[in-house]
């Protein structure tokens, strides 16, 4: 009697068990678990809007077809490929790294802000340079080169007087 | 000349402004390159039209093939019809097409092809089973096909190429009848 009872039990349980995956299986994706890989897609038709938010009825269906592929057990990468398949690399969020060409977008723009960053430094140091230095250093040639042209006229001056004499 | 000094002490050095322009100039043309390369070539009226793969949907074949090329229809009158499940015109004329289909199908000169721009496989199969429409229809995979026609304005486009593939005549937006598309057909026998 004790040994069918845990066999019964057993039996319950693991029915129970397969119940349960069973219905896990079945059960449809969540809106959110649809949003999620839908809002790194965007819509074909419209322009620059996620599809996530966007409100047509084309979006509606993709959406549904989404909450559909999630249901088979696709990953979002493979939703994402079947999406790039049927209407090309403008529905990503973000360009692909697949063709050389994209490449462009990913390195440019840092390399462009790193020269801006060099120009700026540069431009920063140059002007917080104490202009009085610079002020004084050209006060101080003008002055050299004002007793310099006073000496030659004096020594000038001296050899006249010497002449004369 | 003091102050032509110092401008030339300050201001970049002249290889670097090389360097600068090296580097502007050949991304441009880097980036013109990678767009002229991106850019598929396009139809134009009274020049052939770049040929172009057709994979027909679950149920659409023509004479017993279920993928072909534009180029296989030479010799032929091809309409190419530009259509989608959420486009309420595509509707209105949708039931003059097949129509006018009807009277063509069996001359065996004039062939349709409905191409489905941006859509969801079950949308594409409602419309065509809502509108009966039993000429051969694909999808536009990527555009290509839309992009190749140098689609004008939105769907429904409609475009007729003649026997040696050179495309005579568009129609932009919906055939109010059956006696416009044999108008627009008969206008290139």
């Amino acid at each position: 009697m004790k040994k069918f009872l845990y066999t019964f039990t057993f039996i319950i349980l693991l029915g129970i068990l397969f119940t349960g995956a069973a219905l896990a299986q079945d059960k449809l994706p969540t809106d959110d678990e649809v949003n999620k890989v839908a809002h790194n897609l965007y819509c074909p038709v419209c322009q620059n809007t996620p599809l996530d938010v966007c409100p047509t009825d084309a979006c509606k269906d993709w959406r549904e077809q989404i909450r559909g592929m999630l249901a088979e057990g696709k990953t979002e990468a493979q939703i994402q490929q079947y999406f790039v398949d049927q209407f090309g690399d403008r529905v990503l969020a973000a360009p692909p790294l697949s063709t050389k060409f994209n490449l462009i977008i990913y390195i440019i723009p840092p390399l462009i802000i790193l020269a801006g960053a060099i120009i700026l430094f540069r431009s920063l140091k140059e002007w917080t340079t104490p202009k009085a230095v610079e002020a004084g250093s050209g006060a101080a040639r003008d002055a050299s080169e004002a007793s310099s042209q006073k000496d030659s006229y004096v020594t000038r001056f001296e050899e006249e007087l010497k002449k004369q004499k | 000349m003091t102050e032509e000094t110092s401008n030339a002490k300050h201001g970049v050095p002249i290889w670097t402004q090389v360097v600068i322009w090296i580097f502007v100039v050949g991304l441009l043309g880097l980036v013109a390159f990678g767009l002229r390369r991106a850019q598929n070539p396009q139809a134009a009226i009274g020049k052939p039209v770049p040929d172009f793969n057709l994979v027909f949907y679950e149920g659409y074949e023509y004479n017993g093939k279920k993928e072909m090329k534009l180029s296989d229809l030479q010799g032929k009158i091809v309409v190419v019809n530009i259509w989608a499940s959420w486009c309420k015109p595509c509707e209105q004329e949708a039931p003059d097409l097949q129509a006018a289909w009807q009277i063509y199908k069996d001359g065996n000169d004039v062939v349709f092809v409905g191409v489905d721009y941006v859509d969801t496989p079950a949308g594409a199969n409602e419309y065509l089973t809502k509108f009966n429409i039993s000429f051969p229809n694909a999808p536009d995979l990527k555009s290509n096909i839309s992009s190749i026609l140098n689609r004008q304005m939105g769907v429904p486009e409609t475009y007729i190429i003649d026997r040696k593939g050179i495309l005579q005549n568009i129609k932009i937006g919906p055939f109010s009848s059956v006696d416009e598309i044999k108008s627009m057909i008969q206008s290139v026998q």
